[in-house]
């Protein structure tokens, strides 16, 4: 059957996208229970959320006692990125992508499932796009659950050092990027200097807010000096 | 508050992000400006998240340098994220023996 080896086909390509959830997600799931969430909580936070910055963000809000309005506003700043993905993907969406296929395989839109989804040649199966999902969810949610719940019976060494596996992440999808294109060096230069600046002297701000201020402002500047040109689109992913 | 209000408006502002434009929107955004915002702002989210926080991240100012200094040498020869982000880590393990 035709769905059913397009599901096999999502599994498999799917698979090392799990594997490397299942690492990044065990260590935020010790960043939040770090942070007082309990286990449940944590693990609750990933199978709703499917997104690292953002929850990351989203636990700091949460353990700062933020308000309901700067956890959305810290959400859509951080998660915008997504509606970009989303529609680069609807461009690609058959007949067979009926209205609740859509509404269920939207949950699964991140960096990674997008990377895999759009590089399918033709349209996308919901089969597949399920596939891919599927075996990364399970990845980053056992991870999340692993981490929460036997994050505190590694040795103390051992949960300090995975406190940096999430940021060691972000620099990895940093870094090339910004080795490459100038502007995108330029955005991270900006945007780190900013943060810094609100950190240590614009206290009053919170991480949420600190980090919707900075991105925003860093990204308007980078927009306005480096316009991208259209055939760049591809790569905004 | 209660952490399940939190994680709802989290996980409901999250899904409608992804699903507004993936089950419903058809036309393509034309400004230039906006296209090149959404373009850069993903790095400046992370670019403003792990600066300063990652120097904070594991307990120790010197464990978590040297795990940034690795995590950045690993990702300019750019190796997978995931490798990356382990190298981070056992080098932060590593020097904790040392400090």
């Amino acid at each position: 059957m035709h769905s059913r080896s397009d599901l096999l086909r999502g599994l498999g390509n799917g698979l090392p996208i799990g594997l490397g959830y299942l690492s990044v997600s065990f260590g935020f799931g010790i960043m939040a229970s770090r942070a007082g969430l309990s286990v449940a909580e944590t693990t609750l936070i990933s199978l709703t959320n499917l997104t690292s910055a953002g929850q990351a963000a989203g636990v700091d809000v949460i353990a700062s006692h933020g308000s309901l309005m700067e956890m959305a506003l810290v959400q859509l700043t951080i998660n915008i990125r997504y509606a970009l993905m989303a529609l680069t993907l609807s461009q690609k969406l058959g007949s067979r992508f009926t209205l609740p296929r859509r509404l269920l395989a939207a949950y699964g839109i991140t960096d990674e499932i997008f990377a895999v989804c759009a590089a399918e040649k033709g349209e996308i199966q919901p089969s597949y796009m399920y596939g891919v999902i599927l075996i990364a969810t399970i990845g980053w949610v056992l991870g999340t659950f692993l981490g929460a719940a036997a994050g505190s019976l590694l040795p103390q060494a051992v949960t300090d050092a995975l406190g940096i596996v999430l940021y060691g992440m972000f620099i990895a999808i940093i870094v090339p990027p910004a080795r490459r294109e100038r502007p995108v060096l330029f955005t991270v230069a900006v945007a780190a200097g900013l943060s810094l600046v609100c950190r240590y002297l614009l206290t009053m701000l919170s991480g949420g807010f600190a980090v919707i201020l900075c991105a925003v402002v860093a990204a308007a500047a980078a927009a306005w000096l480096f316009p991208i040109k259209d055939e760049e689109e591809e790569d905004a992913a | 508050m209660s952490t399940a209000v939190y994680i709802a408006v989290m996980a409901g502002v999250t899904y409608l992000i992804r699903v507004l434009p993936f089950a419903f929107f058809r036309k393509k955004i034309r400004s230039r400006f906006l296209r090149s915002m959404l373009y850069y702002i993903p790095y400046a989210v992370l670019a403003a998240m792990t600066v300063p926080a990652i120097f904070y991240s594991t307990g120790s100012l010197v464990t978590a340098a040297v795990g940034t200094a690795a995590a950045l040498i690993a990702a300019w020869f750019g190796l997978p994220l995931v490798a990356v982000a382990l190298i981070a880590a056992a080098a932060a393990y590593l020097v904790h023996f040392l400090v």
